[in-house]
This record gives structure tokens, sequence and C-alpha cells, in this order.
């Protein structure tokens, strides 16, 4: 019990902790496509370990079957929204900002 | 333990916000609300966990759907103007 607790400290410290990385990265980018990439790739492993760390918290009940439907619908439908979002940013003529070295 | 798990996730959804109320682009406004609506489906979560009230689990599971078809309902706004067409249809109209 105590193991699977500390455990369970993990998965929410690393969570949490991706997420504060995230919404930094998000903040504080230059560009939409480096905002896009430091949004769209830690939100994933973000609810993966606290919904992880939540099912480790509940044990083998109804409530961890709820969760695990929740990663699995976050787990395939937030890559797709990223990926949806960078092609209509594409479509729509959205320039990546270049550095001035590469682009003369 | 959850309170800390709270804290970072309320952190996070500011972070995002200040984003999608700056953002130079209705990308980037899209970019940050999809975030915003995946750390809502954990804050959801963790509130279930914090209150043993564990049928807010079914919002959670709700939210993440409508979220990502809002996503995807707006893009297609913002990509074709309108809601009510598909591509297709869009191109022929402007071929003939």
């Amino acid at each position: 019990m105590d193991f699977i607790n500390l455990l369970s400290w993990f998965c929410f410290v690393s969570g949490g902790l991706l997420g504060i990385i995230g919404g930094i990265g998000l903040h504080r980018f230059p560009d939409f496509y480096t905002r896009l990439h430091a949004a769209g790739t830690t939100d994933t492993l973000c609810a993966a370990l606290i919904l992880l760390g939540l099912a480790l918290q509940s044990g083998f009940t109804l409530a961890t079957v709820k969760l695990f439907f929740i990663f699995a619908f976050i787990f395939l439908t937030s890559p797709t929204a990223s990926h949806s979002l960078a092609n209509a940013a594409v479509l729509g003529g959205l320039k990546p900002q270049l550095d001035n070295s590469v682009s003369k | 333990m959850l309170i800390a798990v709270v804290i970072a996730i309320l952190i996070t959804i500011i972070l995002a916000l200040v984003r999608a109320l700056m953002g130079p682009t209705v990308y980037d406004r899209v970019a940050a609300m999809n975030m915003l609506g995946t750390k809502t489906i954990l804050l959801i979560a963790v509130f279930a966990f914090l209150g043993k009230r564990y049928d807010l689990l079914d919002i959670a599971l709700v939210y993440a759907l409508i979220n990502f078809v809002g996503i995807v309902a707006v893009l297609k706004l913002v990509e074709q103007g309108n809601l009510y067409t598909s591509g297709e249809s869009v191109d022929k109209a402007g071929d003939k």
C-alpha cells in the first residue's frame, strides 16, 4: 500500500510538472508551430500520468475503468487534434518563423 | 496530495488562458483552448477523487468527447468559413 502511494505520488508530481512545462512553453515560444509542439507533446503524457496516479489511488474499482476510458479517449483524440490544428494552419497559409540566416 | 495536482493544473490553465487571450493568430487561441480543455478533464477527474464523488468521472468522459468535436468544428469553421458544406462542394462551387 505504501509503495503504491509512493508510485502514485511520483505520477502526480511528474504529471503536474509536465503540465506546467507545457504551459510555460505555450506561453513563451516565439512561433505558432513551436507553441503547438510544446502544447501537443506534453498534453498527452501529462494526462496519462495524472490519470495513472488516480487509478493507482482507487485500485480495482469501477472508477479505474472510467479512468481508463478517459485515458483512451485522450490518447486517441489529443494527437489527432494537434495534427488537424497544424494541418489547418498550413492550409490557412501560416508560415513558420525562420531564422534570418537560414531564410537568406 | 491531490491539492498539489489541482494547483499545478490551475497554473497550467492560467498560462494557457493568457496565451488564448493574447495569441496573435486564431490557431494559437485554438491550441490554447485545446490544452485548456484537456486540463479541465483532468481537473474534473481530480475533483472526483478529492470529494469521493466518482460520478463526476462520467462528466469528464463526456467532456473529453465534446472537447475533441468542438476543436474540430472550430477548425472547420476557420478553414471554410461555414459549417454546412463539406470541402469538396465548396471547391465545386468555386469552379463554377
